[in-house]
């Protein structure tokens, strides 16, 4: 049974007021709360076993080093990729992008070959692949949105061309909550042989995830976005693609012998791992997983769709409301306008209420442009969140249309 | 709520609702645009600037209720204002939003000004409140620049 108030006590800040009213947050999928385990685990890490890895024969070294790779290990289970080997860890979804823009794709792309993404990617899914266009004299090409916030899986085939080297798409939007049928744009990617990168940062806290049987070519996604801790994340990729790359950043640890002549490097995916990691971090992130896997991921999905369908019937009610993004298939995240008031008001007055949500572009301004405003107001709902939460949110809607008159 | 009714006065609220002066000016000797990329407020600010006297002066954009109201707020009380007293009160107003002490007599200068003292309280909105003074001191520099609120 999955029971909320039993998962709340589990985050201490949960537990907190802010502006002396309970804190209501709302803004998870800018980032996520930590639960006390991940907490400990970092404290624990560095109480009791703490040392670099892959480097001293001594008790301590081996120690952090097993359980540095053991989290290698539960990640590897986590999106079910067949070998630890296809697990690279990196700073977040930011870096896995950036690596594969320039450990795959970069030695690969010519003049006047095509990059394609789509309108509804976050920043970090957009820039790295833009500034590889530049350097490359490359094209970036866009799958277009659909008024409702589906892409345009209609626009697909002729815009998988024989010049596409790689598709670039997120599984979950972060603005409009739509989730993507990455299937139909896999095998259709791969019917002309084009590889595929998806962009996990959202959809990792609220699907389960079989690499596999997506049979993506790369997938990424960050830590703190799935109650882990910041400034750790993973690339999977397959390995044949992996040993095909060419090293990220060069340093310690991703070398087997250097000389000044010529150096070998190591194997997969150590190669794509210079100097000393972020330990804890990658540690911390695998105990998330864990604590998410104890719950379910399907359990979750399905209290969270409850909470979703919930949020909409209420905020729907609201006169001058509009939703942004209102596809069928969403995750839990609600962005919406008010009619003549600005996001960044709202977004002040619902602070004052205890409620911590985002107001902005959501680091996606292409996504505006098309809706032609400047900001949403967002509310991305977890599984620790409550309808009771939701209640007090209408609520506050209610106070800023009251305020701002 | 007493602080956000600070913050949301009367005259913040009827200025969003009504901006003053706001058109655009087809003879100015100045001009520049501001944005602030983080909310995504626009604003586009026009001089007509004589003997170093502000005849006119006008903006149009969208922003949040505090950029609007401090732009429009900012119109009024600058026309006919000389540019050394504007770059003064310009270091008044940044002052009050970022709650730096002012005399009564520095307040007194301010006038309608003032009102915008609620702004302190919220720091993430001090941006919103000095977006048109950023923007009207790079238009008086009279670099064709776009300003960014830091
Ligand atoms: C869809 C999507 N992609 C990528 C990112 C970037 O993630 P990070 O900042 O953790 O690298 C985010 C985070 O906001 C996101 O929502």
């Amino acid at each position: 049974m999955f029971d909320v108030q039993k998962i709340r006590k589990d985050f201490p800040i949960l537990q907190h007021e802010v502006q002396g009213k309970p804190l209501v947050y709302v803004d998870s999928a800018a980032s996520t709360q930590k639960p006390q385990a991940v907490i400990d685990s970092i404290s624990e890490l560095y109480s009791k076993h703490y040392a670099n890895i892959h480097r001293g024969v001594y008790y301590l070294s081996q120690k952090s080093t097993a359980l540095y790779e053991s989290s290698r290990e539960t990640v590897k289970n986590f999106i079910n990729a067949r070998d630890a080997k296809e697990i690279v860890f990196v700073r977040g979804t930011t870096e896995g992008v950036n690596l594969v823009a320039s450990s795959f794709l970069e030695p690969l792309l010519e003049v006047d070959d095509e990059i394609l993404i789509s309108e509804m990617e976050h920043h970090s899914n957009i820039i790295p692949w833009q500034l590889l266009a530049e350097r490359k004299g490359a094209k970036l090409r866009i799958i277009p949105l659909l008024e409702n916030g589906d892409l345009d899986l209609a626009k697909l085939p002729e815009l998988l061309t024989s010049k596409t080297m790689i598709v670039a798409v997120t599984q979950m939007s972060n603005s409009l909550g739509t989730i993507n049928d990455i299937a139909t744009i896999i095998e259709q990617a791969h019917d002309k042989d084009i590889p595929v990168l998806i962009d996990g940062a959202q959809s990792i806290a609220h699907m389960p995830i079989d690499v596999q049987e997506l049979d993506c070519d790369f997938f990424v996604f960050s830590g703190h976005k799935i109650y882990g801790p910041s400034g750790i994340g993973a690339l999977y990729a397959k390995a044949e693609i992996l040993e095909s790359m060419v090293p990220y950043q060069g340093g310690g640890d991703m070398i087997l012998n250097v000389s000044f002549e010529k150096t070998e490097y190591n194997e997969i995916p150590y190669k794509f791992e210079a100097g000393t990691p972020n330990i804890s971090g990658a540690i911390g992130m695998a105990v998330a997983l864990d604590y998410v896997s104890e719950i379910g991921i399907s359990n979750i999905d399905r209290y969270e769709q409850d909470l979703l369908s919930y949020a909409v019937e209420q905020f729907g009610q609201i006169e001058g409301l509009r939703f942004i993004g209102t596809a069928a298939l969403k995750g839990s995240i609600i962005s919406f306008v008010l009619d003549g008031i600005h996001p960044h008001d709202v977004g002040t007055i619902m602070d004052m209420e205890g409620v911590s949500v985002r107001t902005g572009h959501h680091c996606t301004q292409p996504v505006m442009e098309f809706y032609n405003i400047p900001a949403t107001t967002r509310i991305s709902l977890a599984f620790y969140n409550t309808k009771a939460e939701i209640d007090q949110i209408a609520a506050s809607i209610k106070k800023v249309k009251e305020l701002m008159g | 709520m007493s602080e956000l009714r600070e913050l949301y006065q009367e005259v913040i609220l009827d200025h969003n609702k009504n901006p003053r002066n706001f058109k655009k000016l087809d003879e100015h000797s100045h001009h520049a645009n501001g944005h602030n990329p983080l909310c995504g407020d626009k604003l586009e600010l026009f001089l007509e600037v004589e003997d170093d006297i502000i005849k006119e002066i006008s903006f149009v954009g969208s922003g949040c209720a505090i950029s609007t109201s401090s732009a429009s707020l900012m119109t009024q009380f600058l026309k006919g204002k000389s540019i050394e007293d504007t770059k003064q009160y310009f270091e008044y107003f940044h002052d009050l939003v970022t709650g730096k002490q002012l005399s009564d007599d520095e307040l007194e200068h301010l006038g309608k000004l003032a009102v915008f003292a609620g702004v302190q309280e919220f720091p993430a909105r001090v941006k919103c409140a000095s977006l048109s003074w950023h923007t009207l001191m790079n238009a008086l520099d009279s670099t064709e620049q776009t300003a960014a609120t830091e």
